[in-house]
Formats: structure tokens, sequence, C-alpha cells
């Protein structure tokens, strides 16, 4: 029997450090949420509870705000597990790599597809700790790999970059087309 | 016959064919490399697929979700590491087979297994499909509504121990898609004002957000690693003569998967489970699983990838996805002007068949690709984490920006793949999330077409289908009470904080 408890602890899942600061953020933006419901989806006067347009919302917030409290309680009530801020400084490093896709879209419409592609294929490689010309070199051969695939091949709607614009007129259609 | 006929005619176009191919041989790769699941590619892929013919785009997105498992199984028999999170129960009795030095049996009977599920599955549905064309027709709106609510009810009670947090993340979806211009008084929701909010919040850029880019984020901040493989030696052919012997348990977890994989919000899990458990009750030497059973191998992988066909059938007869990956295959229909649901399966039936007979050709490709390049895979899994994370982060623009070249779209998707990773990280499920958003809609749909014939609650469940599905949503409620009461007299022990690759990539 020992066994099977164990095969269903494996499907089961358990808190983890920081698990009470999401909580209570969730609960505060359902609730902030749940203030909100009487300007941004009023309910109308006459008309079916059902097809009122601010049924769903109304119900969904309400479920939502139910269960974020739910959540608080059971985490507040568990015993401690520690390392809740190293955890919490894990999630803001990841807005890190956020700001990097940003970045990424902003340029892409300035220096073109395939130049920002490439760039960022050996940039973020770098910044992934990687030393090694080899390393920068396969990472480039991807991001041509990637805009070959999409742009050229499967012909995706990405605008061309703005610098294309200084390049003569043949090799500047061929670019917008392909690259 | 006819339709059969046709579906083949369907299928025999080149560019359906090339799709099929990409699709079932790409799913494979990307299935084995772990921390790239099916759901990160299908993501990815997803607008490129719009500009293809529904068929083509389907197929490709369908190869990778039926291939991908096949993949996963390889790292999870070899290095302990499920290739894909349905993936985890393989690496129970698949890697103390590898140390025991019985690597080639255990991928050879992996895929067996997988390539057996995958047959059974398909075959079993083109066998109901005749019956479901009949069925079909009778779930008008209640029907529909009830079955996505019973979806989204089973969907929340199937993440044990994380049942509130699941909750408020399915209502969370079943929110994100009421912000934006509401399509019958067109009044704006929580848009507080902001234009860049009146078009609503994309269910692809949501998607793309929650899998792909947090995926990216998360490989990025984690430390690197590069799995050391062993190759594997001699013919992967016998693992069919071996399955053979294990036909029962093969037979009974890929009849598990078809059954669990029809019930939204159900999948891959929970077959597993049930196919794991019986394998192990009915075994003449029940204390080897979890320590290289053959039988345990079997049950996990029939059973796994005997869903993704029978997960078609509420997607294709009524509309309704079951998990995140038909979830996506959705709007793939939605894009091409057809709707899924009871008129398809009734009008078009050589198309569903032909979705069915890609399901087949590709579990033949996918067997024929590994038995004569597994070596070849192995290289692909020693490849560095955060490198992936680069190209995943790359990838992920495409998908985000082709849609509407829209940098609104791209911010919140970066958005979303920071609550992704937030989610991941604390174990929490994604998949509530998007199947808020898509049943939360079909709900809000089917309640108001329903709405001029019903006068009072009870015409809701007038018919006999809704009234079985309204029994069926009591029945769980009640079941999952039962269970809530077992545990309380009887409290689980030695509760674990460490994240387990169940959590990771779904």
């Amino acid at each position: 029997m020992t066994r099977l408890k164990g095969l269903q602890e494996l499907f089961k899942r358990y808190r983890r450090p920081g698990d009470i600061v999401f909580a209570w953020v969730f609960l505060l933006f359902s609730l902030f949420l749940l203030s909100q419901l009487g300007t941004q989806a009023p309910w109308k006067s006459g008309g079916k509870t059902f097809t009122q347009p601010a049924f769903w919302p109304t119900i969904s917030i309400i479920i939502m705000a139910g269960f974020a409290a739910l959540h608080l309680l059971s985490s507040a009530l568990s015993p401690r597990i520690l390392g809740r801020w190293a955890e919490v400084w894990a999630w803001v490093r990841s807005v890190e790599y956020a700001g990097w896709f940003m970045a990424y879209v902003f340029i892409v419409p300035q220096l073109g597809y395939l130049g920002t592609t490439i760039i960022f294929a050996v940039l973020l490689a770098l910044r992934a700790g990687y030393r090694d010309r080899r390393t920068f070199l396969a990472m480039a051969l991807t991001g041509i790999a990637i805009v070959v695939l999409f742009k050229s091949l499967l012909q995706v709607k990405i605008p061309g970059g703005a610098i294309y614009e200084f390049l003569p007129t043949a090799l500047r259609s061929f670019m917008l087309t392909y690259f | 016959m006819d339709v059969l006929t046709s579906a083949v005619t369907l299928l025999m176009d080149w560019q359906v064919l090339l799709a099929l191919l990409i699709g079932s041989i790409g799913g494979v790769i990307i299935g084995a490399i772990p921390g790239v699941g099916a759901a990160v590619a299908i993501a990815i892929l997803l607008p490129a697929t719009f500009a293809l013919p529904p068929l083509v785009g389907l197929v490709m997105l369908l190869g990778i979700y039926g291939s991908s498992m096949y993949g996963g199984a390889l790292p999870a028999v070899l290095i302990n590491t499920p290739g894909t999170a349905v993936n985890a129960l393989t690496t129970y009795d698949g890697y103390p087979m590898t140390q025991r030095g019985e690597a080639r049996r255990a991928v050879a009977l992996a895929y067996s297994a997988s390539f057996f599920g995958g047959i059974f599955s398909i075959l079993c549905l083109m066998l109901l499909a005749p019956l479901l064309a009949k069925i079909a027709p009778h779930f008008g709106s209640r029907e529909i509504f009830l079955a996505a609510l019973l979806g989204i009810i089973l969907v929340v009670l199937a993440h044990r121990g994380q049942i509130f947090a699941a909750g408020m993340l399915a209502a969370f979806g079943i929110f994100l898609q009421t912000v934006g211009l509401e399509p019958i008084t067109y009044s704006r929701q929580f848009t507080f004002g902001q234009t860049w909010l009146t078009s609503g919040v994309d269910l692809i850029v949501v998607v793309l957000g929650l899998f792909a880019l947090s995926q990216a984020f998360l490989l990025l901040t984690q430390p690197d690693e590069s799995p050391e493989m062993v190759s594997i030696e001699g013919s992967m052919l016998s693992g069919l003569k071996e399955l053979w012997l294990y036909k029962r348990v093969a037979t009974v977890a890929s009849s598990l998967g078809v059954l669990m994989g029809m019930i939204p919000g159900v999948g891959e899990f929970t077959a597993q489970f049930m196919s794991y458990t019986y394998a192990q009750k009915t075994s003449k030497t029940p204390e080897l699983f979890g320590k290289g059973a053959p039988e345990g191998l079997i049950a996990s992988e029939a059973a796994n990838n005997a869903v993704p066909g029978a997960a078609m059938i509420p997607l294709l007869a009524l509309g309704i996805p079951g998990e995140a990956l038909t979830a996506m295959m959705l709007s793939v229909f939605y894009v091409h002007n057809v709707i899924p649901g009871p008129q398809l399966f009734q009008n078009d039936m050589p198309f569903v068949m032909a979705l069915y007979l890609a399901l087949l050709v590709l579990n033949m490709i996918v067997l024929a690709f590994l038995m004569v390049s597994t070596n070849r895979l192995t290289k692909m899994i020693e490849l560095p984490t955060r490198l992936i994370g680069v190209t995943i982060l790359l990838l992920g623009f495409v998908g985000v920006y082709s849609l509407r070249n829209s940098i609104t779209d791209c911010a919140i998707a970066a958005g979303f793949g920071v609550f992704g990773v937030i989610l991941k990280r604390l174990n929490l499920p994604i998949v509530p999330i998007i199947l808020g958003m898509v049943l939360g809609g079909i709900m809000e749909t089917k309640l108001r077409s329903a709405m001029p014939r019903v006068k009072d609650p009870l015409d809701m469940i007038e018919r006999p289908i809704a009234m079985i599905i309204f029994v069926m949503i009591l029945l769980v409620i009640a079941l999952h009470i039962r269970t809530l009461v077992k545990e309380a007299r009887n409290p689980p022990r030695d509760v674990d904080t460490d994240i387990h690759p169940t959590q990771q990539g779904q």
C-alpha cells in the first residue's frame, strides 16, 4: 500500500516557499477587481440575470476572490517553509528577461528581423554565461535558421526594418520580403 | 467506406503529408529535449499555422501533440528526467531498468507501448465515429454549457492538493476572457479607460506568455544543465515482441487512456495513475513496481499515448477542449472558421476521419523514425538548457508578434511570462487559466443562447443528455468530498516541497 501512496503523491502538488506572498498578492488583486465591479462592469437594469454582460465578470471575480481567500487561509495555516524572500527574488530576476524580450520587440522594426535576431541570440548567450566563439557561432546560426524558417519560408507577418530603407532598391525589396 | 475514401483523398495532398512529417518528427525531437514540451512548441507555431490551410495546420500541430510523448520517454528512461510532464511516471520503472543495464530493453518497450496506445486509441475512435456522429447532434446549447461546466469542475478537482489555487486560476481565466468590448451591448468591461484593453486579452498571447516565454525565462534564470547521455546499442524491434507478453496491461492502459482522454479536464495523469495502479494490483510481482517493472513502464506509456487521439473527441464533436493543447488547437479551427461541434461531425465526417488517419500515420512515422535515430536523438538531450531558453525566447517573439504586429500583445505576453515563472516555481497549475478562458467563453455563449428556452432552472436539465451530465457533475463533487473526508481521517505524511517533473513545462 505504501507504494501506491507514493504514486499518488507524485501527482499531487505541494506548497513551495513564497506561496503566502503570492496568495496575498492574488487575494488583494481579486479584491481590487471586486471593488471595481460597479464601475467597470455595471449591472444593467432590466434583462435576465444570465444574459447580463456583467454576469460572467461578476461570477468569475467572486469565485476568484473566494478561492483566493481560501488559498491564503490554507497557506497561512500550514507550517512556514523557509526561503520566502529568496523565492520572491527569483521571480523578480525573471523580469530582466522580460526586459530583454521587450527590447527585442522594439528593435526588430528598426534593425530588421534578421539582424536583430542574430544580435540577440549572441547577446543572450553572452548573458547566459557563455564566452566561447563556438557557442556564439552556433547561436548566430540558430538565429538565421529561425528567420529563414519563419520569415523566408513560412512568410510570417513581421515588418521589415527601418534600416532597410538605406539599401539599394533591388536588395531592399528582397530584404523586405524575405528577412 | 465513402467517408474513408474521401478522408484518404484529403490526406493525400503533399502539403498535408509534409506537415505530418514535420510535425511528427519535430514533435519527437521537441519532446526529447527536457524543458521544451509540446505545449511550448504548439504555442510558438500556432500563429504560423494560421496562414496554412486548416487541415495542414491542424495536422502539423496534431503531429507535435501525438509524437512528443514518444520523444519524452527517452530522457525519462535514460537520465531519469522526463522530456515532457506526462513522461514523469515512465521514470519510475524506466530509469531503474537503465541502471540495471537494460536501457535498450526499456526504451524499446516504451516506444512499443506508446505505439500500441496510440494505434489502439485511434482504432477505437474510428469505430466510435459513426456512433458519435449520431449522438453529437443531441448536444444543444444546454448540454454543451453543462459539459463545459463539468470540464471546469474536473480541471479544478484534478489538481489534487492545489484545489483552491486551481479554482482561483480557473476563475481568473474566465475573468480574462470577459475583459474588453462586450459583443452584445458593446459596453467596455474592465478596460479602466485604456484603449489597448478594448480588444481584450487574446488567448494565444496568454498561451505564449504562460507556456513559451515563462519557460524561456525559467530556463534562463536557473543554473545551466547539460545532461550526459549514454548511447543505446541494438535493435528496437524486440520491444514489440516483448510487448506481446504484456498485452493485457497495454490494452487496459490504452483503454483507460481513451476513456480519460475523452472526459474534458482529466487527461494523461489520471489515466496513467489508474493504469499504473491496475498494473500493479494485477501483477504477479507488484513489489518490483518502481524498481524497474516492465508492466509499470508499459502502463505509463500506453496510457499517455492513448490520450491525444481521445482528446480530439470532445474537441471535434462538442467543441470542448479537455486540456491546454486541444484548447490551443481550437483557435486554429476558429481562425479558419471551421467551428468544431455537432455540425462538424454531422456534415464533414471526411475531415474528422482525415484527422484520425493522420494520427494513425503519425504513429507509424514516429516509430520508424525512432527505430533508426534514437542515438542521434540522445545528442539533442545534451543541449544546454540556458541556450534552449534563449532559443525559446527568440521563437516566442515570432509567435506573439506575427499575430497582429502589436507591441501591446508582446508586453502582455511578457507579463504573463513572468506570471508563468511564478506559477511554475510555486508548483501552481497553468492549465486552469487556459481552460478557464476557453471554457468560460463557451459557457458564456452557450448559456446565452440556451436562455430563450429556459423558463425555470429545471428546464436546463429536462433533456436526457443534459440530465446525465448534471448527474455526473453532482457525482464528481460528491466523490471529491468523499476523498476529502478520507484524507482528513488519514492525513498524508512526508509532505515534500520540491518541484516535481509533473509540474514542469505544462
